[in-house]
């Protein structure tokens, strides 16, 4: 059963890159990404 | 050690006191890295789960949610013990010498609180007027972000410097109190407060990498035990949610019964894990 599982992880892990990178999530992260978080610092 | 030096390699970044702004940055690290630290390459993925939330489109990222999936799906929580530099900072610190106590394992669970409430409910649903939410985590709780950006920002920028306020303190406490647990207990951070550790460690009994006790040589002696970071009898559970597959009871293993890696059920290498399980009656079927 595990066995199968893990396979079915798999194949779902990739589907839910996929619609993210179609609904334009990698933009999104790196927007956030490459300007300084002032939330993490300690300072936003 | 390894991955928190590559991960972290933009050295003009702490020299100028500024952040690595190129494409890799829409990838996700595997492991805790604050995106702000001066020489990160990549994306946090709890932060950068918590800032798709808090934006104004999605409520859920897919693309973090599918990375963090993918990656738990090969590994369960062998980021934890190799790849993730907050992790490999606490274990420096209890290599320090003093008294050393062991964690309650009740407070393993609150990890999932902080998954739960301050990384996908809060910034998702808790936001202003607009819509707009906050990277919780980030904001009123993460360590890391303090000690891998927070820190070496504010020494190398002077606008940032200028602009310390109450919550740069607040962090500055977390992280401190972080510090002297981590010296007395091992790994506190990861096994009570870390939000990709409750992740992946969701994934362990499902990962294709595995670890497995051989029952008809395993003696209990606990010297896995004694040399467990997070304090789990491996023989009772192979794939426990709290072990973060460091390796170090496979090494210690006097008897050699415990056994690490890529294993397939198919291929009937783990017959003795169920032979254990049988005799000691632990949740591990297969």
């Amino acid at each position: 059963m595990k066995e199968k599982t893990k396979y079915i992880l798999l194949l779902m892990s990739f589907v839910l890159i996929a619609m993210g990178v179609y609904r334009g999530e990698v933009k999104e992260v790196l927007q956030k990404a490459i300007n300084i978080c002032l939330e993490c610092i300690g300072i936003g | 050690m390894a991955s928190t030096i590559i991960g972290n390699g933009y050295m003009e970044g702490f020299a100028k006191g500024t952040i690595y702004r190129g494409k890799l940055k829409s990838v996700c690290f595997p492991g805790l890295n604050c995106y702000s630290c001066p020489g990160a390459y990549t994306s946090c993925p709890i932060g950068s789960l918590q800032s798709v939330a808090a934006g104004l489109k999605h409520q859920v990222s897919l693309y973090v949610i599918g990375f963090l999936m993918l990656v738990g799906t090969i590994g369960g929580r062998l980021v934890c013990g190799w790849l993730c530099p907050f992790g490999f900072f606490q274990e420096l610190l209890y290599k320090i010498p003093s008294k050393k106590f062991k964690m309650p394992k009740i407070l393993n669970k609150v990890k999932y609180f902080f998954l739960v409430v301050f990384v996908l409910l809060l910034p998702a649903f808790f936001t202003n007027e607009v819509g707009i939410g906050l990277p919780y985590f980030c904001k009123y709780i993460c360590p890391a972000g303090t000690l891998e950006a927070g820190i070496p920002l504010t020494i190398k920028n002077a606008a940032l410097r200028g602009a310390i306020g109450i919550m740069y303190y607040w962090k500055l406490m977390l992280l401190t109190v972080t510090i002297i647990f981590s010296i007395l207990i091992s790994r506190p951070f990861c096994r009570a407060v870390c939000p990709l550790g409750a992740i992946y460690s969701l994934f362990n009994s499902v990962s294709f990498y595995r670890m497995s006790v051989d029952g008809t040589k395993c003696t209990k002696c606990n010297v896995c035990n004694k040399n467990c970071p997070v304090d789990i009898k491996i023989y009772e559970n192979a794939n426990s949610p709290e072990c973060v597959r460091c390796g170090k009871c496979v090494d210690r293993c006097p008897t050699k019964a415990i056994k690490s890696g890529f294993i397939s059920e198919k291929k009937g290498r783990l017959n003795h894990e169920k032979i254990l399980d049988a005799s000691c009656g632990a949740d591990n079927s297969h």
